[in-house]
């Protein structure tokens, strides 16, 4: 029964790393990797370690996304001319 | 030139393969009945009484490793500070309260003491329940910045006096540093867990000196994440590079 909940999280981890490589869009791919990283917590969980499973998904779904999210804003901005940037 | 990097870059590529495939192949194998390693971790912890085995391997059996990766955080933080602070060419602008859709704000607003708790909860029972200072640290201080998604940016400056958090993250850091060196001071040694009783088991205040350390780990990590996220959230919302620069 564990094995079979093994295996299901162990491929939905590989198919959601494979979306967040093929994906370009770097804003979307911090979506993915928050994705990513919630799948993970649970892989984790699932291998009976429940410390290292909720920094994952502390640090890998919350706030990398987010530092990921934020630097894209600035370069996006950047690139913008000043009148209608936010 | 190329060629000659594409080479190194394929033996060095070689090497660490060869070398993982050699430690796989020493792993023992998964899943398995015997850890000696484990066993000998929780008969530790049992006898300091900390009822969470890798709170005691972080704060008791493996302090100073814990000193060493709290040191990394302060410094790296300490690092996007000085990188991301506004340059001469740079100017601030307020930015203008943003529209924000009502059912974001309304869960924004709901989650946000929730989470709040569940990080100071988390941090709370480092030791005696997974999680700890660590974990319970970054879930606080994430949660602090839903403000930022169902309020704006001037309401997250307003609740969040980044001076308080700057000091916050050195006084932890020192608070770490005294408690190992009170050991150093009882005649054992740093950061040995050995200088308060280690109380009844399984409650808040066992477990010797775990749950101060892993308080002052939380309170370092906490602090560490608010001031990089505010150096960050500065950049992508304030700071703007001067025209013509």
């Amino acid at each position: 029964m564990s094995d079979a909940v093994i295996v299901v999280v162990l491929l939905l981890v590989a198919a959601c790393a494979t979306a967040a490589v093929v994906q370009r869009d770097p804003a979307r791919q911090a979506l993915v990797l928050s994705v990513l990283g919630v799948l993970l917590a649970a892989l984790f969980t699932v291998l009976q370690a429940p410390d290292v499973g909720l920094s994952q998904l502390a640090v890998g779904s919350a706030l990398t996304p987010l530092l990921i999210m934020l630097c894209v804003r600035k370069i996006r901005r950047r690139g913008r001319p000043k009148e209608d940037a936010r | 030139m190329n060629r000659l990097r594409l080479w190194l870059l394929a033996v060095g590529g070689a090497g660490l393969a060869a070398l993982l495939v050699a430690a796989c192949l020493d792993l023992p194998g998964f899943g398995g009945r015997r850890h000696p390693y484990g066993d000998r971790a929780v008969q530790a912890s049992l006898a300091r009484h900390t009822a969470n085995t890798i709170s005691s391997v972080n704060f008791d059996q493996r302090a100073y490793d814990t000193l060493g990766e709290m040191s990394i955080l302060f410094a790296a933080v300490l690092g996007c500070v000085v990188l991301l602070r506004q340059a001469r060419d740079e100017h601030r602008d307020r930015p203008e309260p943003a529209e924000v859709a009502r059912p974001v704000r309304r869960y924004a607003l709901l989650v946000l003491p929730v989470a709040l708790v569940t990080g100071l909860y988390v941090v709370a029972h480092g030791q005696l329940s997974p999680g700890g200072g660590f974990q319970g640290g970054v879930v606080a201080a994430t949660a602090l910045h839903l403000l930022y998604l169902g309020a704006d940016y001037g309401a997250l400056e307003r609740v969040r006096p980044l001076g308080v958090y700057e000091t916050s993250d050195a006084v932890a850091v020192c608070a770490y540093l005294v408690l190992g060196l009170a050991s150093v001071l009882a005649g054992t040694a740093f950061l040995a867990n050995t200088l308060l009783p280690y109380g009844t088991f399984n409650t808040l205040s066992s477990g010797g000196t775990v749950p101060l350390l892993n308080a002052a780990i939380g309170m370092e990590v906490a602090s560490a994440v608010v001031v990089l996220l505010a150096h960050f959230l500065d950049q992508a919302v304030e700071i703007e590079e001067e025209q013509g620069s």
